[in-house]
């Protein structure tokens, strides 16, 4: 090689060794660090997700042997019988759920409005928001003892008292649910309500609410999603009934009530009958799931 | 450097701008002395009359609050909290911001088409047919919907369409859809704020059209910032300023006349500069 | 304007005489106006409507006020009785009327702070997952259609597949546990049946999609710009999480696994049905135990006056115990909001 030559060689050699290295170094320390804790990250999704797939997986094999229209219609065997079902448990879960959504649909949307709209800024309202908040964590045992308290002493055990205490808590999501999604109209819009002369329950009657109907739909739906799964206020407002509801004054069987009561017996006829009524009953809280998102997708 | 409506020496003299005479009746009498959101002074000294039957033009660069006066003569600046303001606003010799006064029934009388589009999410017939519906009209609701949306030059392109939804419509459209809606059922004075600032020429040249119309019955006050607009439609202008002497910006009235002297023979030296474009 | 008509225009605006009135305003305004007041009805529905969701909204602070009335009046007499030896007494016999609820408390407090600490790292854990661009859209849908999943499965159903799946499972872990290393208090007894570790699995599994959802709310509360400066500077991406995010999100993080920790104290039926039941006092994990909560739920229903009067003053605690637990979340979760405010 030339002088030049050499020299150039080595002016091309120093340059390459100061330049930084750019390209992908996956066992340098720093890499390597992330990449063992993005592999953790995926095992612990992965873990979390188990459990989800087992009770799916329980429920379709058990549940789903089970599963037949005299499950779905019979009553409830005793001990030692055989076959039997779960009729009337699903007649009751659905009746209380009802009851609770007629009283708590009404006076969650109403107090929606207040906050929303009425007078958002008010203390009560500032009050109001935050009890609600508050009761979105509210122990669902302590809405049965609270139901228990108020009615069952006074009129017995029934139906009655199992959607009030139902009731009690579907109240609080419902009522954030639908503020949220009056909150959401947009401003200018109410603003074209008022300014056409509107008064304020008729801005609220033609331009929130129906604007906003989509997500209040999807905030009841959960909440009735989850009334349906309750069991804890049911065990001493509407107890448990072999029978056929007979009236709103009786106590009643509820899905949930069933699954606990079979759930602790030594017959295997109960359990297979609870794992049923464990299908039937995460279907029904999934229907309601997929009701919720279906209504809301809004309109345009 | 541009400059823009900003007075240093408030030397102006309110005085003098108030000193238009109108030559009608004066259907809203608006004597704004201050307009406060909170603390903030956001006008002053904005005498306004606006006559009936004719075009009266707020013109003015941004921020000189023609808006915030606007809104003040239907009380739609109601809705905000912290608005207050000393002076009075009087629709036909009635303060409309009397103790017992229903701004519910004011804004009945008194229509406003806002500067964003802002229809309701129903269908573009019930959209116009709204205010008919809200006043309880028994009559025709498809000759009414149908000639607001005419008026409004948006008819021929809804009429096959009636049942979609209004927020399917584009921008322009829908501007000309809330137009529809305000004038369907005529009230009597309409306050337009910025109403074609989305339109394209065309649709703007249909609504000044409209707005011509609409002044042989009704009354019209009309925000715009694009001057040719207020020399083609307006009868009376307003010219507003801003005025930073005091550390804040207040908007307030500089000029007020009719359109022609406004633009060709203006009192005031801001007023000149500003319809020479110096600033904007 | 003339007098008797200005007073009759007066009148019009303030929403009474409309019919005759407001004809007067139009013959001296425009041609053909159709507006006009709005009826008396209007008003009227307008005024009732208003005073209706007023009450409704007060209805929900008045509710708080009746439950905590109803169930401290209940309770009362019973904190008259037995006073704080409630608290500390460790025997519940109705039959001789002793009540203590302090193994339940402690099986309250050990179990949910034992779901915290699983849930709560599974929690945050996934909700990193979810938000720091880990997946395409598609898969990040898929998990957080799993979390809301598992959000949906009723207590009764966790705890039935915790019985029959759970605890089958967890045997053979226990007994090697306990086998090998039971000298440490945690393992110290055998896994008969229900019990602590069962329980607290399953609580865990429960409180995992509240803990994940409020952190996702947290992650999401960071202004991008953070996110911006992070990787601007050459961070690998767990650096930027663990260096930037994380401390960013840790007030929404805390009042996530506070949250978190609220529900657990209250959840009943799982806890019931896994935990055995059982009066004592025991640091470990395979011991069966009792709660607050499923104490409530295995007694009442049987429960003559006296005893009842005996849980009104146990629910009373397991009520102040989550409602304060609950206030301290929340008022973290205001915290962070307001703080995001500013710095957007």
């Amino acid at each position: 090689m030339s002088r030049l030559d050499q020299i150039s060689a080595a002016v091309l050699e120093e340059a390459r060794m100061s330049m930084p290295r750019l390209e992908r170094q996956p066992f340098e320390r720093r890499a390597m660090k992330s990449g063992i804790l993005t592999g953790l990250t995926w095992m612990v999704a992965i873990l979390g997700s188990i459990p989800l797939f087992s009770v799916i997986y329980m429920l379709a094999i058990k549940g789903g042997a089970r599963l037949d229209l005299e499950a779905l219609t019979a009553l409830p065997p005793a001990g030692f019988e055989t076959g039997g079902g779960f009729g009337n448990a699903i007649v009751g879960t659905l009746v209380m759920v009802g009851i609770g959504g007629i009283t708590s649909i009404p006076i969650g949307i109403l107090a929606a409005v207040y906050l929303a709209v009425l007078g958002p800024y008010s203390k009560l309202a500032g009050i109001s928001r935050f009890v609600a908040k508050t009761l979105t964590g509210f122990p669902s045992i302590l809405a049965g003892v609270f139901t228990y308290a108020i009615l069952v002493i006074n009129f017995g055990y029934s139906a009655l008292a199992g959607g009030v205490s139902l009731a009690v808590l579907m109240l609080p999501t419902i009522v954030l649910a639908a503020e949220e999604a009056m909150k959401q109209v947009p401003q200018r819009m109410t603003d074209a309500a008022f300014g056409i002369g509107c008064t304020r329950t008729q801005v609220i009657w033609k331009v929130v609410l129906p604007t906003g109907l989509p997500g209040i739909l999807t905030g009841v739906m959960l909440a009735v999603a989850g009334a349906a799964g309750e069991s804890a206020p049911l065990l001493f407002t509407a107890l448990f009934s072999n029978y056929y509801l007979s009236g709103l004054t009786e106590p009643t069987a509820s899905l949930s009530i069933l699954i606990y009561n079979f759930s602790a017996m030594p017959f295997e006829n109960q359990i297979q009958l609870a794992w049923a009524a464990s299908l039937v009953l995460v279907l029904i809280v999934l229907v309601f799931n997929i009701l919720a998102r279906l209504f809301g997708r809004p309109k345009v | 450097m541009s400059a823009t409506a900003e007075v240093v020496a408030s030397e102006t003299a309110a005085s003098e701008a108030s000193a238009f005479a109108p030559l009608g009746d004066v259907v809203i009498d608006c004597d704004l002395q201050k307009v406060y959101y909170g603390d903030f002074l956001a006008v002053r000294d904005s005498s306004v009359p606006i006559e009936k039957g004719k075009i009266t033009g707020f013109i003015g660069p941004s921020g000189c609050g023609k808006s915030t006066v606007l809104r003040s003569l239907n009380r739609m600046n109601d809705l905000i909290p912290i608005f207050r303001f000393e002076g009075h606003v009087k629709y036909h010799g009635q303060d409309i911001y009397g103790r017992k006064v229903d701004p519910v029934v004011v804004r009945r009388y008194i229509g406003m088409v806002f500067q964003q589009p802002n229809p309701f999410s129903m269908s573009i017939y019930d959209n116009v047919a709204f205010g008919l519906r809200l006043n309880r009209y028994k009559g025709n609701l498809d000759e009414h919907v149908q000639k607001a949306l005419e008026r409004a030059a948006l008819w021929n392109e809804v009429k096959d369409k009636l049942k979609n939804s209004g927020l399917s419509l584009s921008g322009g459209q829908q501007q000309r859809l809330c137009i529809a809606r305000a004038i369907a059922t005529e009230p009597d004075v309409l306050l337009m704020d910025e109403p074609c600032s989305a339109l394209d020429p065309i649709a703007t040249r249909q609504v000044e059209e409209l707005m011509l119309e609409l002044k042989e019955r009704y009354t019209v006050a009309l925000v715009t910032h694009n001057m040719q607009q207020a020399t083609r439609v307006a009868d009376t202008t307003a010219f507003f300023g801003v005025d930073i002497s005091e550390g804040g910006r207040t908007g307030y009235l500089v000029e007020m006349g009719q359109t022609r002297q406004i633009f060709q023979d203006p009192r005031e030296t801001l007023t000149r500069q500003y319809v020479a474009g110096e600033f904007s | 304007m003339r007098s008797p008509t200005r007073s009759l225009i007066q009148a019009t605006f303030q929403g009474r005489h409309e019919s005759m009135a407001s004809n007067l305003i139009k013959s001296n305004t425009a041609a053909e106006s159709v507006s006009g007041p709005p009826s008396s009805g209007d008003y009227l529905a307008d005024s009732v409507f208003r005073a209706i969701a007023l009450t409704c909204a007060a209805l929900i602070v008045l509710l708080i006020a009746y439950i905590l009335w109803e169930i401290g009046g209940k309770a009362v007499p019973a904190m008259r009785e037995d006073g704080l030896g409630f608290i500390t007494g460790t025997t519940w016999n109705p039959n001789r009327d002793q009540f203590g609820v302090l193994p339940e408390i402690w099986g309250t407090l050990y179990s949910s702070l034992l779901a915290l600490i699983i849930g709560g790292l599974f929690g945050v854990s996934i909700a990193i997952f979810l938000t720091q661009d880990f997946l395409g859209s598609r898969v990040t849908a898929v998990f957080r259609t799993i979390v809301e999943l598992l959000a949906a499965i009723p207590s009764v159903v966790y705890g039935l597949w915790g019985i029959y799946v759970l605890i089958p499972l967890l045997r053979p872990v226990a007994d090697w546990l306990h086998a090998h290393l039971g000298f440490i208090p945690l393992f110290g007894t055998e896994l008969s049946g229900p019990g602590l570790a069962p329980a607290a699995l399953v609580l865990a599994i429960m409180i995992l999609p509240t803990v994940a959802a409020i952190s996702v709310d947290a992650f999401r509360r960071i202004p991008y710009k953070v996110k911006e400066a992070a990787f601007g500077m050459g961070t690998t991406r767990w650096e930027a999480i663990l260096k930037v995010m994380l401390p960013t999100a840790s007030s929404g993080l805390l009042a996530a696994l506070v949250l978190g920790f609220g529900r657990a104290l209250g959840e009943t039926m799982a806890l019931a049905m896994l935990i055995g039941n059982s009066n004592q006092i025991s640091l470990s994990l395979f011991a069966p135990a009792d709660t607050l909560a499923s104490l409530l739920a295995s007694n009442f229903p049987e429960a003559g006056p006296v005893e009842v009067r005996a849980l009104m003053y146990a629910a009373m605690v397991l009520l102040v115990i989550t409602f304060l637990v609950n206030v301290v979340g929340l008022g973290i979760q205001q915290y962070t909001m307001r703080k995001f405010e500013g710095k957007k």
